[in-house]
């Protein structure tokens, strides 16, 4: 079972309690990009086993979209954070550093 | 004008606690910038109340205020002064980002007492309910079975649920289930 804590409104809740809302920090192609870019951005999704960056929205709580880090392999989670924002924060870097030494998920590490 | 009826008037059951439909409340939806100080003006002069923290509940008498998220507050008044307290709201609010609504007939309502409340209301919710993680002052908004439910306590073994009202039976029949007769489960004993 997965543990998320949402940042919005601090509530520690089971997974249920939430949605996942797919991968996060996708960057968006829309109207003027090319049919591979918008193919890629509708499509190609990371599969990570390990390391994985996620968004969540608290739909039974207070309703916010907010951001996960956590592990595919083991259901750790190593932090949750706001959804304002195109990459995770260091002190989100720094706590999945500390447990996966050496990890890297797309162009962050 | 039509005459307003709660959602399933005189719903009651007694078991292991007693659950009761709580018939007709105030309920207004006011969203805004919480840290806005018209807004905390505002909920003062029509209800009496603070503004509540984060995941808090404040009651003044017959009203209160529930923080349900960074942006939104449930505002609780008798069912007959709901469309007053909103023109009141909206008057003190001003030029303020803000809405209040008047959500009441959306909403149902029901109260669990009893010594067992919190066990019945634990089984249907993803919640520690135990007295040391939930106590009077809290709103705990989050999932009862299958359906978004916000619970918090009026009193000592006493806690009031909202939900929506499409979902009223729903509910009703979930905690008359958790709170049969011989459902005792013990855990917050
Ligand atoms: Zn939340």
């Amino acid at each position: 079972m997965l543990i998320l804590e949402c940042p919005c409104c601090g509530v520690k809740g089971e997974e249920t309690e939430f949605h996942g809302g797919g991968e996060a920090h996708i960057k968006r192609f829309g109207p003027g990009s090319s049919e591979e870019e918008f193919h890629d951005y509708l499509f190609a999704k990371e599969n990570p086993r390990g390391v994985h960056f996620e968004r969540w929205r608290h739909v039974n709580g207070c309703g916010k979209w907010f951001h996960v880090a956590r592990c595919t392999r083991t259901l750790e989670v190593f932090g949750s954070y706001s959804a304002q924002t195109t990459e995770p924060p260091q002190e989100i870097r720094d706590a999945i550093t500390a447990r996966r030494p050496g990890w890297r998920w797309r162009e962050f590490s | 004008m039509s005459e307003a009826k709660s959602a399933l008037p005189g719903a009651r059951f007694d078991g292991i606690a007693s659950v009761e439909e709580a018939g007709l409340n105030g309920m207004i939806t006011l969203r805004g910038d919480l840290d806005d100080t018209a807004l905390a003006k505002a909920l003062r002069e029509v209800t009496g109340c603070a503004l509540p923290g984060p995941r808090e509940v404040v009651m003044a008498g017959d009203k209160g205020a529930a923080w349900m998220s960074p942006d939104e507050l449930l505002v609780m008044v008798p069912h007959g002064e709901a469309e007053a307290a909103v023109a009141a709201l909206d008057a003190a609010l001003g030029e303020s980002h803000a809405l209040a609504v008047n959500v009441s007939d959306a909403r149902a309502v029901f109260d669990v007492r009893g010594s067992h409340a919190r066990e019945v209301l634990g089984k249907l919710m993803p919640v520690d309910f135990s007295a040391a993680a939930f106590g009077p002052g809290q709103i705990r908004r989050s999932r009862m079975a299958q359906v978004p439910a916000a619970v918090w306590m009026t009193g000592e073994d006493a806690f009031r649920v909202v939900c929506f009202r499409s979902v009223a039976q729903y509910v009703f029949d979930l905690l008359k289930t958790a709170a049969s007769e011989g459902g005792e489960v013990g855990l917050y004993a």
